[in-house]
């Protein structure tokens, strides 16, 4: 009965959306006011559709294995965090995670919504219900979630092991709502598009969504980074998977989209390019799902061996795709540019962040479908990783991060002031660490020894908005700009720490024996057989010391049955300075055991860098939220008049 | 500035960023994409010495060699047609077992494949991309052909 209360509300969701879409078209077309109807419906279909998704939830707690997602993804036996996991740790359930979001920012645009022109706003939640729609019709056609297996089997097959994390457990949800918040950005950008009304007011409205999105994408990314670090037991943060690229795109279109977006805020101006880079936004979001979702990754084959799935999704991407450029060929044009600027001012700042993140998009998006290009051309088979992403973009965002230190400093319209005499403390910082990482390392690869200068020039410079006024005055908003470009430099000594200074040590230790890495010594006590909830595993124990005390770490490699595999549990060790990585490999004849150990200086800088860059996009959005609190909400004044 | 000639300035410098990327990304996947060979190939000297490759295929039965270290092992992997004798200093994935698909990236000095990563199946589900034909083909009992 659950499962077919979660479909009933599925099919009744994309009918409602369907309504929604054409209260739109009547409106655009009428001078019938279809405002609180819409904003009704609007409402009532995210409901359905979170109850589609409470329903998802409720199959895979109460272990239905008579539901087929249940039976292929779960198992009697998994923690039951891991069993309501396992509701969006899958295709078709991340796919209604996804709608799910999707109508459900939907229905907080309606219902939030106050500085906002009325058509506009009616003309957005048409858009959304339009996006909706398609995507209720693949899960409809293409992927039900709800569809029986019977009779029912005794149990489950499992859900990946690797994927039974805490970490990775939340790290979808927090990715898929920056994704599908940015659906938002894109649906005011076609709606104004729709109605010619793209001004400041506009740009207003969109801010807190893309600040958002965009906070919960950078969220997602470090947690997903982290997880890829300690979990896979490769020790490396990155790994330029296409996967992971395709969370970064979107990231690098919203990054670009929210600083334009201030342009348009403060200014009026970079109209067509604001509305074309929400619409990018979007795109990409879309993009990077049907990577991810269509299984074109695993093979170009595979994809059109199967390809309902991925067709269907290619199809919802050009439909989209398509129609908003068209819109905006058709309209963009005749939007009135803004108030101009000098060269010298923040506008143009804004514009060559714009133009550096842009290029570097563009990088990554060629870099990720040209081996998909390759294959489906001459069949040939090819990867692209770190050494095209790191050789090519690498520079670029390293120019970008100096000129993220320059730009806040620079006024609207035109600069008169000596502004650039402020950075002499940042730049001296610069030039000293540079100076000095010849001498502490002569053999630095050169992104490291270029990075940290830079990384110490910008944690300097971030803070320079702040100084020489009283800071507690300065606006809440710039109050989160400094925190996040704070965060790039910390992440920043972080990557180029972790890539000039990561001492590894591989070897086979027998018990009682020690092996050194960085500053530690490491004794390997003892090998012992232990069990899990739901696996057995071998555990090492290791002491380690650098001289003031010992650290006991317990890598373990543990064996499932359902489904069989192995993984690799490191053992990670946090010290102020520095990450103790440690992983237990397998016997040896001579009855020693591979071990691999790691000593990572400042590693953590990485992603605690990350969690500061989310934190700056949370305090900016606090900021503009707030301010705008304080409007009373256009659409109640009649009501109440 | 007149408003007009900024939107064309801001229209030049759009398309410019445009085309830079298309060149950056141009040059940069010239040589540093790395390609998939099969061991027939690498037989056939169809890749070049030292450059960064992916190689494909089934760890032959009975090679896998340990080496006095520990951690490096010499294996050889097969397509049927061609043989690559590979070695590797590291520890191999979990699943990564003879008889059974690897993907080996690395450089190929003097004959021997010099891998820097070995890809296995993750779980009995996943097959490395380039593999997935060979696996299927080889349960299928077919010989490869190239």
């Amino acid at each position: 009965m659950i499962a077919e209360t979660g479909l009933a509300a599925l099919w009744l969701a994309a009918g409602l959306a369907a309504l929604q879409f054409l209260l739109m078209v009547i409106a655009l077309r009428t001078t019938l006011d279809v405002g609180r109807t819409i904003r009704a419906v609007a409402a009532v279909q995210g409901a359905l559709a979170l109850t589609a998704f409470v329903m998802l939830l409720l199959v895979f707690a109460r272990s239905d294995m008579s539901v087929a997602l249940v039976f292929e993804n779960s198992h009697t036996a998994k923690p039951f965090i891991y069993k309501i996991a396992g509701a969006w740790g899958n295709h078709e359930g991340s796919m209604l995670l996804w709608v799910t979001v999707l109508s459900g920012a939907g229905a907080c645009l309606g219902l939030l919504s106050r500085q906002t022109h009325e058509r506009t706003l009616v003309a957005a939640l048409g858009a959304q219900a339009a996006l909706a729609l398609g995507f209720y019709a693949f899960l409809l056609i293409a992927s039900n979630p709800f569809a029986r297996l019977l009779p029912a089997p005794p149990n489950g097959k499992g859900l990946n092991p690797l994927l039974q994390d805490p970490g990775l457990a939340f790290h979808p949800p927090t990715l898929y709502f920056g994704y599908v918040g940015l659906s938002v950005a894109f649906s005011l950008a076609v709606g104004a598009l729709l109605t010619g009304e793209v001004d400041a007011k506009l740009a207003r409205a969109m801010r807190p969504w893309v600040l958002g999105a965009w906070t919960l994408l950078t969220l997602g990314i470090t947690a997903g980074s982290y997880w890829a670090y300690y979990e896979l037991g490769w020790g490396g943060y990155w790994f330029w998977d296409p996967v992971e690229n395709a969370s970064l795109m979107p990231w690098l279109a919203a990054t670009a989209l929210l600083h334009s977006i201030n342009v348009l805020a403060a200014r009026g101006a970079l109209k067509a390019w604001t509305m074309m880079l929400a619409v990018v936004a979007f795109s990409m979001s879309m993009v990077g799902t049907f990577l991810v979702r269509s299984g074109i990754l695993t093979s170009v084959h595979a994809f059109a061996i199967d390809p309902q799935r991925g067709t269907f999704l290619l199809a919802l991407l050009a439909i989209y795709v398509g129609a908003a450029f068209i819109l905006f060929a058709v309209r963009g044009a005749t939007l009135k540019e803004g108030a101009p600027f000098e060269l010298v001012s923040r506008e143009t700042g804004l514009v060559v962040n714009n133009l550096l993140l842009s290029v570097i998009l563009g990088i990554v998006f060629l870099g990720t479908l040209y081996p998909l290009f390759v294959e489906a051309v001459s069949g040939e088979k090819l990867s692209v990783g770190a050494p095209y992403f790191n050789a090519v973009a690498g520079p670029l965002a390293l120019v970008l991060a100096i000129l993220v230190g320059i730009g806040p400093l620079l006024s609207w319209r035109r600069e008169r002031r000596p502004v650039f005499k402020q950075l002499t403390v940042p730049a001296l910082l610069g030039v000293t660490v540079f100076v000095i990482s010849f001498i502490v390392a002569p053999a630095m690869g050169v992104l490291p020894r270029v990075g940290l200068p830079v990384a110490m020039f910008l944690a300097g410079a971030s803070i320079l908005p702040l100084v020489g006024r009283n800071p507690l005055r300065a606006p809440i908003a710039t109050w989160g700009m400094v925190v996040a470009h704070l965060g790039i430099a910390v992440s920043l000594v972080g990557m180029a720490m972790n890539a000039a200074f990561t001492s590894e040590r591989l070897a086979v230790v027998r018990p009682n024996e020690t092996l050194t890495v960085g500053p530690w010594t490491v004794l390997l006590k003892e090998v012992t057989p232990t069990a899990g909830q739901n696996f057995t595993a071998i555990e090492a124990e290791l002491r380690a010391t650098r001289g003031d005390g010992i650290k006991v770490l317990k890598p373990q490699t543990r064996y499932f049955t359902d489904p069989p595999m192995e993984t690799n549990e490191a053992a990670i060790d946090t010290f102020w300075n520095g990450q103790l990585y440690t992983v237990i490999g397998k016997p040896d004849p001579s009855g020693g055991w591979q071990l691999r150990l790691w000593w990572k200086p400042f590693v953590t800088l990485i992603w605690a860098g990350g969690v500061l860059i989310a934190l700056g996009g949370a305090i900016a959005m606090t900021g503009r939220v707030r301010r705008q609190r304080r409007r009373k909400p256009e659409w109640r004044k009649e009501r109440y008049a | 500035m007149k408003p007009k000639n900024q939107r064309l300035i801001l229209v030049a410098a759009a398309m410019v960023a445009v085309l830079v990327a298309v060149l950056l990304a141009m040059w940069g996947l010239r040589d540093r994409a790395s390609y998939f060979y099969t061991p027939a190939e690498i037989s056939a000297g169809k890749a070049a010495q030292g450059q960064t490759i992916r190689l494909g295929g089934m760890v032959e039965q009975g090679s896998i060699q340990p080496q006095g270290d520990g951690v490096t092992i010499r294996f050889v992997l097969t397509d049927g047609e061609g043989r690559t004798p590979v070695m590797y200093r590291g520890i191999v994935p979990d699943l990564f077992r003879e008889g059974s698909g690897a993907v080996a990236e690395g450089q190929l000095k003097n004959g021997t494949f010099i891998a820097d990563t070995i890809l296995a199946k993750h779980d009995e589900r996943y097959v490395p991309p380039e593999l997935g034909n060979l696996v299927a083909e080889h349960k299928a009992g077919k010989t490869l052909e190239r």
